[in-house]
């Protein structure tokens, strides 16, 4: 690994690989007066966040994803580790310190938080207050993050009068006042509906695109990850069972827990129609079927007709699916071919042998 | 009735209002910070001391379990030190701030732990210290409470007065036991229960108008 913390001005491609985040060996415990009573919420957890990067955290709830988000920002101590942000232990901070340290990391929430006291404009004003600079100064700064985020037109209107994914633009807007390097999502859109999801979303990839701002966030949603992350760390009972680049989390998932996160979205489980029919053992007639994942590259090849051609043989599709993940095609075919044993040796050979993954699963009539 | 007793019943109204207003002041002057001490002094909470707040909790309980007139009668030493005299509306405002403080600081808690914990979490991540937090989001946010709390403090005190004047304070209810009752003029009873329900009905009334106004929670463009 590299020094941790090189000098501002280094390379693209150096400041690329710069943790701006980091969380070494970082453990949870909720003491109690009754040893066995102890909770642990997270469990020696290493996790890098690149600067520039947007990087996720799922898991579901209870996992530990909130707390780990919160020792960022200092809302949480860790009970061992450190968190250190651009160079700064943040666990070795005093209240005054962290407080200091605070207005270099904006945060949103689920709820949203705004003040239902203030209006829009007053709302992303806060921090600014906070931070104690003046009302001309103010202005200047929040009027273009109203813009920004596209509701200059809502600007003295109350959070009451606002929708949901209008309220979490404020948030976001608010959250951007204070020019932070690091943005926290804290299951920004789980409270919001797919639409909205998608609009907060992409207002979020063009704020870290165009602020270079770094997004770390937690979510139980993988969605919400394969269309934001660019890493992503699953989180299960405390612990990081798996991290990586999205994409290589989406092909080549290891964990168990990341499997169903992932099955739930992409259409890699075995539909409910198919897993009825299938059987373990050929009767005579049967059909073989395999899953068939495609990574990269080979989701654009024609695989199946080649391997019809090929083979002389019928391949019938199932069910399947083809989607994007961080940028590049990624599918899941469920096909049924012959299943004498000698074609289906050939069969397996010729699809292994692309980028694809193959799986049998059983038989059908 | 007689313009005379119009005229008392007339300066008895006012003196009332000015106990009542007095005493009003002064115990939000006390019973606020109080009640915004112990909404934020538990354990893990903005101002963490729960050693002061359980005592000051007991405290507060302890003055507001003892029945008004005997508050009172217990205090007379202390409203003699502070007034010089145990005697008369003026005297009366020593234990009805007495007595308000605790009320207000226990309504205003209820008013304060009402506001949603997201909003100081928030504040907190923006780098607000505690007095900022207090300042920009707890006191803003229950402003409608506040004043519904307010509200319920004078409600209260304007009951309180009138016992006052069972122990030689001034106001209404003095009028209503020294005339209507214990010279059995039924008219001038009627007349001050007749002011102090329409004095009732007037605080309650505005303090409701006034925290609709201040509540931009259900506002519908």
């Amino acid at each position: 690994m590299n020094a941790p913390f090189p000098v501002r001005g280094a390379p693209l491609s150096d400041v690329q690989a710069r943790p701006l985040i980091a969380f070494a060996d970082i453990s949870k415990v909720y003491p109690s007066r009754d040893r066995a009573a102890e909770v642990v919420a997270l469990a020696n957890v290493n996790l890098e966040v690149p600067e520039g990067a947007i990087v996720g955290v799922i898991g579901r709830s209870g996992a530990g994803k909130s707390t780990l988000i919160r020792m960022v920002n200092g809302l949480e101590r860790p009970s061992s580790g450190r968190v250190v942000i651009d160079g700064t232990d943040v666990t070795a901070l005093d209240e005054r310190g962290l407080r200091e340290a605070r207005r270099s990391i904006g945060m949103i929430f689920q709820h949203f938080n705004l003040l239902s006291s203030r209006t829009a404009f007053e709302n992303i004003a806060l921090p600014l207050e906070i931070a104690g600079l003046g009302k001309a100064e103010i202005t200047r700064r929040v009027e273009p993050l109203l813009a920004m985020v596209g509701l200059s037109d809502k600007r003295d209107r109350y959070p009451a009068e606002l929708s949901g994914g209008q309220k979490q633009r404020i948030g976001i807007a608010r959250a951007l006042a204070t020019k932070p390097k690091v943005l926290l999502s804290d299951e920004a859109t789980s409270a919001l509906d797919p639409e909205t999801t998608d609009q907060i979303l992409a207002l979020l990839k063009t704020i870290n695109a165009e602020l270079k701002l770094t997004i770390l966030f937690i979510t139980h949603e993988m969605m919400v990850v394969k269309k934001l992350a660019d890493r992503v760390a699953v989180l299960e009972g405390g612990r990081i069972v798996e991290q990586g680049t999205t994409y290589e989390i989406f092909a080549h998932p290891r964990h168990e827990t990341t499997r169903r996160f992932i099955g739930a979205i992409t259409g890699s489980q075995v539909p409910e129609w198919l897993a009825a029919k299938l059987r373990p053992r050929r009767q005579p007639g049967d059909s073989a079927v395999l899953r068939v994942g495609f990574i990269g590259g080979d989701a654009d090849q024609p695989v199946l007709s080649r391997l019809s051609r090929n083979l002389g043989i019928d391949v019938n599709i199932l069910h399947g699916q083809v989607e994007t993940i961080a940028g590049r095609p990624f599918g899941s075919l469920f096909i049924s071919v012959p299943a004498e044993p000698d074609d289906l040796q050939r069969i397996m050979t010729q699809l292994a042998a692309g980028q694809s993954m193959v799986e049998q699963l059983g038989y059908v009539a | 009735m007689s313009p005379e007793m119009f005229q008392l019943i007339a300066s008895s109204t006012l003196d009332t209002l000015i106990m009542v207003g007095l005493s009003g002041l002064l115990g939000t002057l006390f019973g606020l910070p109080l009640g915004i001490f112990l909404a934020t002094s538990r354990a893990n909470e903005l101002f963490a001391a729960p050693a002061a707040n359980r005592i000051l909790g007991l405290i507060v309980n302890a003055t507001r379990s003892t029945p008004f007139i005997i508050l009172v009668v217990a205090i007379v030493p202390l409203t003699r030190l502070i007034v010089g005299t145990s005697i008369g509306t003026r005297a009366a405002v020593v234990p009805l701030t007495i007595a308000a403080i605790p009320f207000i600081a226990r309504v205003v808690e209820a008013a304060i732990r009402e506001v949603d914990q997201g909003l100081v979490e928030a504040a907190r991540a923006f780098g607000a210290s505690p007095l900022q937090i207090v300042r920009k989001v707890l006191l803003p946010e229950a402003l409608p409470a506040l004043t519904l709390a307010l509200t319920l403090t004078l409600v209260s005190l304007l009951g309180y007065s009138a016992m006052v004047g069972a122990v030689g304070g001034g106001g209404l209810g003095d009028l209503g036991i020294r005339y209507g009752y214990q010279r059995f003029m039924p008219e001038v009873m009627a007349a001050v229960v007749i002011v102090l329900i329409v004095l009732v009905q007037g605080v309650q009334t505005l303090g409701e108008v006034i925290a609709r106004r201040l509540d931009k929670r259900s506002r519908k463009s």
